[in-house]
């Protein structure tokens, strides 16, 4: 049995690695996470479902899981599309916008709620032409996806411009020689490649999304049961020194991004294991 | 469908990769193009193929103009080096790939693709690998199922890109028997892309020998192994001993060594390459005749039934190398660093611009040829 368990690699050791792995993992992220629910625990099952399913709470996880949720579609369809750019075309400044992408990753995200917030309100350079046609972005859950867009958009494009680097090119031409148009080669030979990165990054946007705040909170107004989303409810609680019912939220929080999580894994491995088995 | 190429021309920014190409394939042809890397084989089967775009000349395939046809319209079947399977279908899906695609009108129904599949897997032999993913399957199969996968389209004409290149030797060899049987039972036109003489001389009808972007000569393998148009090509095609001489006097001369020949007056005080296949060279224990020079042999080692033996020979300066039977090797109790003398029983001449010198006559005195068991060279 141990064979297989062990097998030889230049490595350090199995046990030494996994040992640190789960040390690490337990450190900084089992620990607090522990803490979440044993904080929630000091309340009594009665009271923790009235704080779990108060109106605005409930409000609240549709606005923060809905909006993140459309926010990664979004970087999906975009940063597959920006990768592409990047990876398949050589143009005059192609290094700037490569590293634009990663820029909000860089900055806080406060200072990208408030620049997002200036450019689309009403006198804003942009909300400006949107109110002609009556359409309002800022304090509005419009803008809360505009905001968890932006902060989403390196995940996905990160993570398949990889991948599509290493396409062979060949491929391509050997549907084409078949026969196919550029769009079948597009959706029946490029794309179910790029599934298991694109999955990732949505995964990655998605969570991301989930827990941000900063940005969030100068775009939306943070209008009870229209654009308040979950963390800032969290943030209130705490501020009211209502420790135990924000931990609360936060486990409800946790619980769903797991599962979630779990799910697009669970869908990621099933289509990554066709091909990466051993030839 | 008969393939013709006229005065093909591409270059990638200063590199000439084709120049002036001309080309007649016939109906039916196996066709290899055979060079060294970077000679613009492949650059010329992906224009045929519509790959690539020359910069000049034509491609006429059925006597109709290819240039404002792209590769899809060309109805060419390609199989490519590393295969390019789609790793994420089954061995069916890829089969069936080029019929799927295909226009609602023009597609067959699912059981008419389904048996063209299952025919065509039988007809490379991998049936019932049909739910197998490419990286399921071995080199040589994964080769046939990318040969399956263009030939669903029913081609008219088949192009190879080193289709054996990434396979190991024993594959290669059954696969080489059995691409030249499928020519003979489909006849497609086909050409295959290939830097491995051996395997153009076994499988090709007629052999395209190409070097820097230009066709060096084309022919049958007999062609060009027993008329080559050059030192090129004679040098390409199997191991050859390339040693400097000069004419004087009627003779070539090879550093000590005097080869008697008839070469014309005209080529008199010329310098010449000559060329001495491994099994043209002489060797015997004892320096029977003047035209024997010493040699010593620095390495010696089995190569199938053979054997093969490196020489170092006063007064020339590269190693010589070659070959004899096992017989005679034990017959002459030949082993290293043993002192020998060798001699050139043949040699292929060729003047500074390339060209064959006298090339009905090339140098063979029939003094020197030896009886071909006994490989001494007996000398009158």
């Amino acid at each position: 049995m141990k064979t297989i368990w062990k097998q030889f690699s230049v490595l350090p050791s199995f046990s030494l690695t996994l040992g640190f792995t789960i040390f690490y993992l337990s450190l900084f992220v089992l620990l607090p996470l522990s803490a979440v629910f044993l904080k929630t625990a000091t309340m009594d099952w009665g009271a923790l479902w009235v704080t779990v399913t108060d109106p605005r709470v409930l409000a609240s996880y549709k606005l923060s899981f809905g909006a993140s949720c459309v926010a990664a579609l979004i970087n999906m369809v975009f940063g597959l599309l920006i990768a592409w750019v990047l990876v398949r075309y050589s143009f005059p400044g192609k290094r700037i916008i490569d590293g634009l992408v990663d820029l909000p990753f860089a900055l806080p995200t406060a200072v990208a709620g408030i620049a997002l917030t200036a450019i689309y309100s009403e006198n804003g350079i942009i909300g400006h032409y949107l109110q002609l046609f009556g359409i309002k972005v800022a304090f509005t859950p419009f803008g809360i996806i505009v905001a968890l867009t932006f902060i989403g958009l390196p995940f996905v494009v990160r993570t398949v411009q990889p991948i599509l680097e290493d396409l062979d090119a060949h491929v391509e031409e050997a549907a084409a020689s078949l026969g196919a148009t550029g769009w079948q080669t597009f959706r029946r030979v490029i794309l179910p490649e790029l599934y298991p990165a694109l999955l990732t990054g949505f995964a990655l946007a998605f969570a991301r999304a989930l827990g941000e705040y900063g940005s969030v909170v100068f775009i939306s107004g943070n209008m009870p049961m229209y654009t308040e989303i979950t963390p800032l409810l969290i943030m209130s609680k705490l501020e009211q020194f209502d420790y135990a019912g924000a931990t609360a939220l936060a486990a409800v929080m946790l619980l769903a991004s797991f599962v979630l999580l779990l799910f697009i894994n669970l869908i990621q491995w099933r289509t990554g294991r066709r091909y990466a088995a051993k030839g | 469908m008969g393939i013709i190429v006229k005065s093909l021309s591409k270059t990638y920014g200063s590199f000439v990769a084709l120049h002036d190409i001309n080309l007649d394939i016939a109906e039916g042809e196996l066709i290899a193009l055979l060079g060294p890397s970077g000679s613009g084989k492949t650059t010329l089967l992906r224009i045929i193929g519509g790959m690539e775009v020359s910069d000049s000349g034509s491609v006429l395939l059925d006597n109709e103009n290819q240039a404002n046809k792209n590769m899809r319209d060309r109805h060419i079947g390609f199989v490519f080096q590393n295969y390019a399977l789609f790793r994420h279908m089954t061995v069916f899906e890829n089969v069936a790939f080029g019929l799927q695609v295909r226009s609602h009108k023009l597609r067959p129904s699912k059981k008419e693709i389904r048996s063209r599949v299952i025919e065509l897997l039988k007809l490379v032999q991998l049936e019932g690998l049909e739910k197998r993913y490419p990286s399921q399957l071995s080199g040589g199969q994964r080769q046939r199922v990318a040969l399956a996968r263009a030939l669903a389209i029913k081609p008219k004409v088949l192009l190879l890109d080193e289709p054996f290149g990434a396979l190991d030797a024993k594959v290669r060899q059954e696969l080489r028997r059995w691409l030249r049987k499928l020519h003979h039972e489909l006849n497609i036109t086909t050409i295959f892309v290939t830097h491995d003489q051996e395997e153009a001389l076994e499988v090709a009808d007629r052999i395209v020998v190409m070097n820097r972007g230009k066709i060096e000569q084309a022919g049958t393998a007999e062609d060009i192994y027993h008329k080559p148009a050059g030192a090129f090509v004679y040098r390409f095609l199997g191991q050859v001993n390339h040693i400097q001489g000069y004419i004087r006097d009627g003779s070539v001369h090879v550093g000590p060594l005097t080869l008697k020949t008839a070469v014309p007056e005209s080529v008199n005080g010329q310098n010449v390459d000559v060329f001495v296949r491994p099994h043209a060279v002489g060797i015997a224990s004892e320096c029977s005749t003047p035209d024997m020079i010493a040699a010593r042999v620095s390495h010696m080692y089995q190569a199938g039934s053979r054997i093969k033996v490196e020489l170092e020979a006063e007064g020339i300066q590269k190693t010589i190398e070659a070959e004899v039977t096992e017989e005679y090797q034990r017959q002459i109790g030949l082993s290293r660093n043993q002192h020998v003398y060798i001699t050139f029983r043949k040699a292929k001449l060729f003047g500074p611009d390339g060209k064959p010198i006298d090339y009905e006559a090339s140098y063979e005195s029939s003094s020197l040829q030896a009886k071909e068991e006994a490989r001494i060279p007996q000398i009158s």
